[in-house]
């Protein structure tokens, strides 16, 4: 290795940063006004991409000169700035105020309906785009060649923090955003126009992120998994800069994409591991990133959105939930095939659900990468039975809640640490990396295929026995996190929620109990994830991807987050009709991203909380002379 | 008798603000000591370093015998000091008595037990001490359904369940009812005169002050210009000068007039 050679390194690595940051910088300026997380900057990136290999060709056919290329390029960045504009006044108007829980899931369910769109228009091929006419040659540089417009994007990234530092410093808009950055409620009683300042910010973030995706188009072949990758790119760059920080997202770019072009050369499997230890080390030591600022913390005691007042079952209930159960133990003996491996799978996901909501519900700790426990244990036992181990089932899932766990105590450790929206994009970060490491780590996990052969023993071999298998350990230990709920140890988790202060000034260690919760839910996924194999007889890294994730939120969510039980009433509900209905239609995800929507627009509390929030409703109305309307709500 | 709280030579810097200069006093046991001063004097910075969520530059805390200068906040706490905020924290998705039993659990080192329902656990003394703050009939109400002054109450006795040496007390009737001011304050010090628990308290209201404190510190830039009696720093011309001004002197000299009425 010579010195050209590492001066190419470093101008590849300069490129890739450039490229980065113009999207980053789109996402952090909305998160510093609007103080949401946009999941579907991903899709603006990617509809940048698709829109300029549909725009440029076109142009390019009357005259292949580099400004046409440009000019393409600057309208479909537009036409992606319009998008955004549509997105802020049609969906984000109405969550500015709702908790991020549900407005990361709003903007994912736009990523969903996205992802069927382009399907739909553009179709699953990846297209190609065309090279930028005048710069499809090499320079040389030491005597080796550098592709054009790689050197090109390298000055991209700084005109476009300069043309933004201009802004923000020389114009009103950019005053106002700066502004609202700092003091969002300052500048509204300032009587600012919010909503123009809100639109503008929406269509400029929309512009970058589309800038990004149509400046790839040489690059990179626009293709329908564009908007997940760099989203998750996108938020560790935002997470590490400091959220709302364009300077902050500069340096975060630079470092991460040149930590990558010279890790690959001394540890060319693992430099995703370094980035992530970057991201966990940067946070320790200042949680809000390099140049971020804490949030100022409104004082209010506001309701917490999770579970409010404990009770324990009514005679009703207890009935209700005995009869169910057995009802449910007796679909292998009553019910067909199918049934029985719903049965199985609801039980599986419900496990996982109910692990979820004693982080998000009891402990107010909104975890976006659930899956990533469930997917360690399902890959634990898989490969535990299939590897050279060869271990038995017995064995595998014993060790599935022992990795799931493990895991979960390893980036639990760091993210206890952080809070609200830098806790959830930590979760989720964590949870892509551990999907990165299983998709790539081929020769053993087969990537993208994952393993197959992931039977149970031979006594467990049947559909029917395995149900009961299922039964026996998901169902004990639903009944073990139930019980966890009431005790001290979930008083304590509820108690650190509602309010850290004061939690802490009653002697309180918030941060050991909520990595205590977090290893728990994590064993707990594990589990459901080491069953879930067997039930499949395979593994592989949808098990770990974001949609499982969102699968599970939407769980905890259509059964509502206020309550214990909800979130089995939800699995059971969401599971059954995700099973029913995905086969019947190719446009799944667009009806799944309508739906979210929906909940967080319409039921935020779900299906069980709106039932009780009915039955409220009714005992005002007629209260009956045993039940004054008062007691009702206690006990309901 | 040696007192239950020296504070010697406190110092804190932010930046090229001196927010605390050689602040030294004491606090003896059932005794109602206010800090009083005008914003930005130094009172919450002094009061978070006694409390733990600031560390001083220099200077000493000794409560009870024991050096708990720079210690944490929890471990502050585990010494014998309970606080209440300037906007009552309390767990508002509990109940009354869950809010005080919660206390007792964490004092009672069980936070991490998974054995018996919370709601079980020390419901008798938590019901005691919800008694001491005239709480008792409230106890099974949802807290976020009381009203502003009750909840203050309610954050008191979680204050007073890990059976605390010193209270501190930031801002204690803040957003409250003038009525429901002299209720708090008067419940306050009977509670620390009966239990021998010394009680620091930063105050913007005079009412309160003057009428409920036993000694009054007075903070100005991080200093303390004054230290005395209610009526020694009353009648300080500084002390007039530079906080209270012509209406604080006659807020105070009511208080003190209605104070004396009192006892």
């Amino acid at each position: 290795m010579d010195f050209s050679f590492f001066v190419i390194q470093a101008l590849s690595g300069l490129a890739s940063a450039s490229a980065l940051f113009v999207i980053a910088s789109g996402l952090t300026i909305v998160f510093g006004v609007t103080r949401i997380v946009n999941f579907a900057h991903g899709s603006f990136y990617m509809l940048g991409a698709y829109m300029a290999v549909t725009i440029v060709p076109w142009l390019l056919e009357f005259d292949r000169s580099p400004t046409l290329f440009f000019v393409g390029v600057l309208a479909s960045a537009m036409v992606v700035g319009v998008l955004g504009v549509i997105m802020e006044v049609v969906l984000l108007r109405r969550i500015y105020r709702v908790p991020e829980l549900f407005q990361l899931l709003a903007t994912f369910g736009v990523v969903l309906i996205v992802q069927d769109v382009v399907l739909k228009i553009w179709g699953p091929v990846d297209i190609t785009g065309p090279r930028a006419p005048g710069m499809r040659h090499g320079v040389e540089i030491l005597g080796q060649r550098f592709p054009a417009y790689e050197l090109f994007l390298i000055f991209v990234g700084p005109a476009v923090l300069g043309a933004l530092l201009l802004i923000m410093h020389k114009t009103r808009f950019g005053v106002l955003i700066r502004a609202a950055t700092q003091d969002r409620e300052m500048v509204g009683a300032l009587g600012v126009n919010q909503a123009m300042l809100f639109t503008g910010t929406l269509f400029l973030g929309a512009f970058l992120a589309g800038l990004g995706g149509a400046l790839q188009i040489p690059r990179l072949p626009a293709n329908t998994g564009m908007d997940l990758s760099i989203i998750t790119e996108a938020f560790v760059v935002t997470v590490i800069g400091g959220m709302g920080s364009v300077p902050g997202a500069f340096i975060a770019a630079l470092i991460i994409k040149m930590l990558e072009a010279f890790g690959i050369l001394i540890f060319p499997k693992i430099t995703l591991v370094l980035v992530f230890l970057l991201m966990a080390v940067v946070l320790v030591v200042k949680p809000w990133g390099l140049m971020g600022k804490p949030e100022v913390a409104s004082g209010r005691a506001v309701l917490p959105e999770g579970i409010l007042n404990l009770k324990g079952f009514s005679r009703n209930e207890t009935v209700v939930w005995v009869v169910l159960t057995l009802a449910l133990l007796l679909v292998p003996i009553l019910g067909d095939t199918y049934k029985v491996k719903v049965g199985i799978e609801i039980m599986v996901f419900a496990l996982a659900a109910f692990s979820l909501n004693l982080l998000i519900g009891n402990g107010g700790i909104v975890s976006f990468g659930h899956a990533a426990y469930f997917g360690v244990g399902a890959y634990a036992a898989g490969l535990l039975v299939t590897g050279p181990l060869k271990a038995p089932m017995e064995l595998a899932l014993v060790a599935a809640p022992l990795a799931g766990g493990l895991a979960a105590a390893l980036f639990g450790y760091f993210i206890v640490r952080l809070h609200g929206i830098y806790l959830a994009m930590l979760t989720l970060a964590f949870a892509q990396i551990t999907y990165a490491i299983f998709f790539q780590w081929v020769e053993v996990t087969g990537g993208d295929n994952g393993v197959v052969g992931v039977w149970p023993s031979r006594w467990a071999a049947t559909r029917e026995v395995y149900f009961y298998v299922v039964a026996v350990l998901a169902l004990t230990s639903i009944v073990a996190l139930r019980h966890l709920f009431y005790t001290p140890f979930g008083y304590t988790l509820r108690a650190a929620r509602d309010s850290a202060n004061r939690a802490d000034a009653i002697g309180i260690d918030v941060k050991t109990h909520r990595w205590l919760a977090f290893i728990v839910a994590g064993a707990a996924a594990g589990l459901a994830g080491g069953l879930y194999s067997f039930s499949k007889g395979s593994i592989d890294p949808t098990m770990i991807s974001i949609a499982m994730s969102i699968d599970f939120l939407m769980m905890i969510l259509t059964g509502g987050i206020q309550t214990v039980m909800g979130p089995l009433v939800g699995t059971a509900v969401f599971h059954s009709v995700k099973d029913f209905f995905m086969p019947l239609t190719d446009f799944w995800r667009f009806f799944l991203g309508v739906s979210i929507i929906a909940i967080v627009l319409i039921f935020p509390k779900g299906v069980v909380g709106a039932l009780e929030g009915l039955r409220e409703r009714m005992g005002r109305r007629a209260p009956s002379p045993t039940t004054p309307p008062a007691v009702a709500r206690e006990t309901a | 008798m040696q007192p239950l709280l020296t504070v010697t030579g406190l110092e804190k810097r932010f930046g090229g603000v001196t927010a605390g200069k050689d602040v030294t006093f004491s606090l003896a046991a059932g005794e109602m000591l206010a800090i009083i001063g005008p914003n930005g004097a130094g009172k919450s910075t002094t009061f978070n370093m006694v409390g733990g969520q600031l560390k001083p530059d220099a200077g000493s805390i000794v409560l009870a015998g024991q050096d708990i200068t720079g210690k944490p906040p929890r471990e502050i706490w585990r010494l014998g000091v309970g606080r209440t905020f300037q906007i009552a924290q309390t767990f508002i998705s509990m109940s009354v008595v869950e809010n005080v039993q919660m206390a007792l659990i964490s004092h009672h080192g069980q936070t991490r037990s998974v054995k018996e329902a919370a709601t079980r656990l020390h419901r008798e003394a938590a019901l005691g001490f919800l008694g001491r703050v005239g709480m008792a009939d409230m106890a099974e109400r949802p807290v976020n359904e009381l009203a502003y002054g009750d909840v203050k109450r309610v954050e008191l006795a979680i204050a007073l369940a890990s059976e605390p040496k010193l209270l501190l007390m930031d801002e204690p009737t803040a957003g409250m009812a003038p009525k429901e001011r002299t209720a708090l304050m008067q419940l306050t010090s009977d509670i620390a005169r009966a239990h021998g628990i010394g009680v620091l308290f930063t105050e913007h209201d005079m009412d309160s002050v003057f009428g409920h404190a036993d000694r009054i510190l007075v903070l100005v830039r991080g200093e303390i210009i004054a230290t005395g009696t209610p009526d020694e720093v009353r009648s300080n011309q500084r002390v007039k000068q530079v906080y209270l001004g012509e209406a604080g002197s006659q807020a105070a000299l009511k208080a003190r007039r209605q104070a004396a009425e009192v006892h």
